[in-house]
């Protein structure tokens, strides 16, 4: 993360020397900065909203039912995660998020599941990789209908919107596979 | 097509009724259980809040600094070769990085090039098909407090890239085009 942060920064800074454009770099870490704002504002109403349904899940006990469904394959993916810890449900609870393309849902679900994760390894600030398993497939995206996108083709007329879908799902599934099979190779390579 | 937006519009609101339905239904104080449990959202987003201005910062920098147009242009002669439109670059280069700005490239490239055209269909299906990857990692990193990442950031950025080449190849297999 500090690589990537620094090279943006420093790569930023020079095109905007080159290109004359110092004064709108300026203008932008500032609107970078209201946008960090705004965006926390509305995390802190889903993710509390949220979690306060997720407790509900937990006291009545609806979590038991909820992980059985989708849970081999999570338990599968996740096998050093004793079967009836939390995180097995707050796993599945974001991955369907995610399948169904409930965004709002996914980040705060997502988060609880890293935090159930953290339960595992208290107090350590170093990754874990079932932490990191989690983040990378999310980051490749499991989205099942991409319904945003397929409003905009429609929007701009064309003939058929939907024909995007069964290319996207191929894509998803692919590249969520290469992901998880890039990271189980990085795992056996700096051991 | 319809129908398909109807359920998924239905799973949020049905999902909640039953949650609560069943919490009633097993004698559980739904409303005090939901206010305490929303009481962690407040510390969760003061923790994530510097995480995400790093990161915003630095993309929306990133952005104007017209980096950009300078990685197109020096992708041009390679994406000429593959008979791959130049406009893919731009949404390959920005949805790891923002969701609404990637959001605001497809809809310029669906109004330019035409819906139909190779360059909507490959950046259609990478915007379905890879996610924003840095405010992911932002988030969630942010969320437990974790410093050392050990190889993730790599296997996630080298993961969006094979993602890419597997969209382009996969619209390219699918519409026949070349």
């Amino acid at each position: 993360m500090n690589t990537i942060w620094v090279l943006l920064i420093v790569i930023s800074v020079l095109f905007s020397f080159l290109n004359g454009r110092l004064d709108e770099f300026t203008k932008a870490i500032f609107e970078g900065a209201k946008s960090a704002v705004e965006v926390s504002l509305f995390l802190l109403g889903i993710v509390s909203l949220w979690l306060g349904i997720t407790k509900v899940i937990e006291s009545s006990g609806l979590i038991y039912r909820l992980s059985g469904f989708f849970q081999y394959f999570v338990r599968r993916l996740f096998h050093n995660i004793p079967p009836d810890h939390p995180a097995i449900t707050s796993i599945t609870l974001n991955f369907l998020a995610n399948l169904f393309g409930l965004g709002n849902a996914a980040t705060p679900l997502g988060i609880k599941a890293m935090q159930d994760l953290k339960t595992l390894h208290p107090g350590g600030e170093t990754i874990t990789f079932e932490m990191m398993v989690f983040i990378v497939v999310n980051t490749a995206s499991i989205q099942l209908i991409p319904f945003t996108v397929i409003g905009i083709l429609a929007d701009y007329g064309s003939n058929n919107p939907s024909a995007i879908v069964l290319p996207t799902l191929m894509a998803t599934f692919l590249s969520t596979l290469f992901a998880l099979g890039i990271l189980f190779a990085a795992r056996r390579i700096f051991k | 097509m319809k129908t398909v937006s109807f359920i998924s519009q239905l799973i949020i609101p049905v999902f909640i009724l039953f949650t609560i339905l069943y919490g009633c239904a097993k004698r559980v104080r739904v409303f005090d259980c939901f206010v305490s449990g929303a009481k962690g959202g407040v510390g969760v987003v003061f923790r994530v809040f510097p995480y995400l201005l790093a990161i915003f910062v630095a993309v929306k920098a990133f952005q104007t600094s017209g980096a950009f147009e300078f990685a197109q242009e020096s992708l041009r002669g390679l994406l000429e070769f593959f008979h791959i439109p130049i406009d893919v670059v731009s949404i390959a280069l920005i949805k790891p990085l923002s969701g609404s700005a990637s959001l605001g490239v497809f809809t310029n490239i669906a109004k330019t090039n035409g819906p139909d055209s190779l360059a909507s269909l490959i950046s259609a299906v990478i915007m379905g098909s890879a996610e924003t990857t840095f405010y992911v990692l932002a988030v969630y990193l942010g969320a437990v407090g974790i410093k050392r990442t050990r190889y993730l950031v790599p296997v996630c950025v080298l993961a969006d890239l094979v993602g890419i080449i597997i969209a382009i190849s996969i619209v390219k297999f699918f519409f026949q085009f070349s």
